[in-house]
């Protein structure tokens, strides 16, 4: 009811304003698939807050900085149950430790063998990881067991700092290894938006 | 701590029914084969017997009957039709449910049966508290509430929505001895209501350069992934309702991305935010993951497009023909390129090849029926169906497929499905063509992912 009441309140200033507005201009009623405008607008600064995607150049990664060394204990604590210890042997995905390639019979895909962009890692563990906990991790702390991940790969050094500079920096092995498909041109279906 | 693999979950080998009366699923050959998926078939053998030629006693017309109810369930004795669970145990959120296709008839899914694929689970959102930003290169960032996005002018569209690792068991050197529906059934139909994005763009302006929109979920993974901007624009819902009522909590509630032919994943349920972008995020799922590698050790990425398909359901594996005989083959085809133009069917493995007959409308990236009549003379037969879509696409030969792509692309796989009919009238999954290597080493492919 409620619902209704506030549809047909709407429905009558909507009516006003089109009044109002052809009054003015004599212009055309609106067509079918325009909308009401009723979004309403946000600062850069509360963006920020919910902005939590990172790109591989770096744009979105936020201070801090970590290294290896440190990512360990956060790994051990963290992620090794299930992605077992040195990333690999867990119940989950293998994130380091490939004896193969991606060609042949037995291809794996891990960080070292697959992942394209360094920067991939921080922008995923950051939001998703660990599962029972998405987001409870630091920067700081995300920053290290990126290193760490990286470190296990034979990628980074145990002692290098990774931060919003040099993690994108970091050039990943199979970087290449992607053939985007662009989308070829489909026939827009008829009853379209 | 229990993370866990995100890949939607290989096929088992075998795969039995749920076991309600355990609140478990089992995996038991023998339940499955001997519980029979083909009840449908043997039910109404079942009733013929039991009725013996009479016609039965009608008690309930001698009782007042069950009072109104305020949501209806199905009957009591379609208890078993149901999406079959395979998830994670580090990580129950992880995983998929598989909708019953072979237990469905028409082209609309219901929504408790519509299939699932998580990464972290479904969120319980309050309409109220929930928010879709949009930003990034637009003239003017906006955020709007569920209320708001009520009020603008909605369309409804019917059309499939099929997750990139459906019928991935495909890929394994021996065939998966399961019913259809749970190992074709990450993919559903539905008439899908909502606001087009295109009309919401309009609000916000696009600045210059925009190519790309960054879709992000609110639910624990906070699952993120890019599509073309131009795409997006065509023909993009933003999604409130699905066959009617308002989403269901796993189907996004209470707004996904619903981008119809297109790949699962970019569906974005729980949708909260879209950056127009110049460039794509790479996100761990348009990376790591839902991108398909290829023998040349390279991957094809971006592949959002679900080609054209085609699936027999009656008969399909775990049924049993009661005997010889005229029967009705029915099953699907779609494609996300379009209209599906002609489904043909062949009852030998594939010599010969009759065109079958498409029932009611054939919408663009929709689930179409298709129906033939068929004479079971006793013997052996393989069925098998093939569908041609409006783009001239033909669905492939799992040979034809497996050239192409290799065995390692996970996603995507779309080859003509065959069935054996033994002599006996059951039937099982079997490679219609000499891609099968049946007697090849069982290291099936993606073993170690789940």
């Amino acid at each position: 009811m409620a619902r209704y009441a506030a549809y047909m309140a709407t429905r009558a200033a909507a009516a006003a304003l089109l009044l109002l507005t052809s009054a003015k201009t004599g212009s055309e009623p609106p067509s079918a698939a325009a909308g009401p405008g009723l979004g309403q607008p946000v600062s850069d600064a509360e963006i920020a807050v919910w902005d939590i995607g990172v790109f591989p150049d770096g744009t979105g990664l936020p201070p801090g900085r970590g290294d290896a060394r440190q990512g360990r204990e956060i790994y051990r604590r963290h992620c090794l149950s299930c992605h077992g210890a040195r990333g690999k042997g867990g119940s989950a995905m293998a994130l380091a430790g490939a004896q193969y390639g991606l060609t042949g019979d037995y291809p794996q895909k891990t960080v070292g063998t697959y992942w394209p962009y360094a920067a991939t890692l921080f922008d995923f563990n950051r939001r998703a990881m660990p599962m029972q906990a998405p987001g409870s991790l630091t920067d700081d702390e995300v920053y290290a067991v990126t290193a760490y991940l990286l470190f296990l790969n034979g990628i980074v050094g145990e002692d290098e700092r990774m931060d919003a500079v040099s993690l994108p920096r970091v050039q990943m092995p199979n970087r290449d290894g992607f053939l985007p498909m662009a989308a070829p041109p489909m026939e827009a279906p008829p009853g379209r938006p | 701590m229990a993370a866990g693999p995100e890949d939607p979950p290989r096929a088992p080998r075998d795969r039995a029914p749920p076991d309600r009366a355990q609140g478990s699923l089992r995996m038991d050959r023998r339940g499955f084969l001997g519980a029979g998926l083909g009840a449908s078939v043997l039910g109404v053998v079942a009733a013929r017997r039991a009725a013996g030629g009479a016609l039965p006693e009608q008690p309930a017309m001698r009782e007042a009957g069950a009072p109104f109810s305020n949501y209806g369930r199905p009957s009591p004795s379609e208890k078993d039709i149901v999406r079959w669970i395979a998830a994670n145990p580090g990580a129950p959120g992880n995983g998929v449910s598989w909708c019953p296709l072979h237990e469905l008839e028409g082209i609309v899914t219901p929504n408790g049966l519509h299939f699932e694929r998580h990464h972290n689970g479904v969120p319980r959102i309050a309409p109220e508290d929930h928010r879709l930003l949009v930003h990034g290169l637009v003239e003017r960032p906006l955020v709007f509430r569920v209320a708001d996005l009520l009020r603008y002018p909605l369309r409804s569209r019917l059309c499939f929505l099929e997750c990139g690792g459906n019928s991935n068991a495909g890929w394994h050197r021996r065939p998966v001895q399961a019913p259809a529906g749970y190992v074709h059934g990450l993919v559903s139909c539905s008439e899908w209501t909502g606001v087009p994005l295109a009309t919401v763009l309009a609000e916000t302006g696009i600045r210059g350069g925009a190519s790309w929109l960054v879709a992000e979920g609110a639910d624990a993974f906070a699952m993120n992934v890019s599509i073309p901007l131009a795409e997006a624009r065509r023909d993009a819902l933003l999604a409130l309702y699905q066959n009617g009522e308002r989403l269901r909590p796993e189907n996004g509630y209470p707004l996904r991305l619903l981008l119809p032919g297109r790949e699962g994943v970019l569906n974005v349920k729980w949708l909260r935010r879209l950056q127009l972008s110049d460039r794509p995020i790479m996100a761990r799922n348009e990376t790591s993951r839902y991108t398909e590698l290829l023998p040349s050790g390279k991957a094809r990425q971006f592949t959002g497009i679900m080609e054209v398909k085609s699936l027999l359901l009656a008969p399909s594996a775990g049924m049993s023909l009661p005997g010889p005989g005229l029967y009705q083959l029915s099953g699907l085809a779609w494609s996300g390129r379009g209209r599906i133009r002609r489904v043909e069917v062949s009852v030998d493995g594939g010599r010969q090849w009759q065109e079958a007959a498409l029932e009611g409308p054939s919408l663009p990236c929709c689930f179409t029926r298709f129906r033939h009549p068929w004479r079971w003379r006793g013997g052996p037969a393989v069925l098998q169906s093939r569908a041609l879509d409006e783009s001239g696409a033909w669905q492939p030969e799992r040979a034809a497929l497996l050239a192409e792509h290799g065995r390692h692309g996970y996603f995507h796989y779309h080859a003509i499905v065959s069935w054996q009919v033994e002599e006996d009238g059951t039937v099982r999954s079997v490679y219609g063509d000499a891609g099968g290597g049946g007697s090849a080493a069982p290291a099936d492919i993606g073993e170690d992912w789940f």
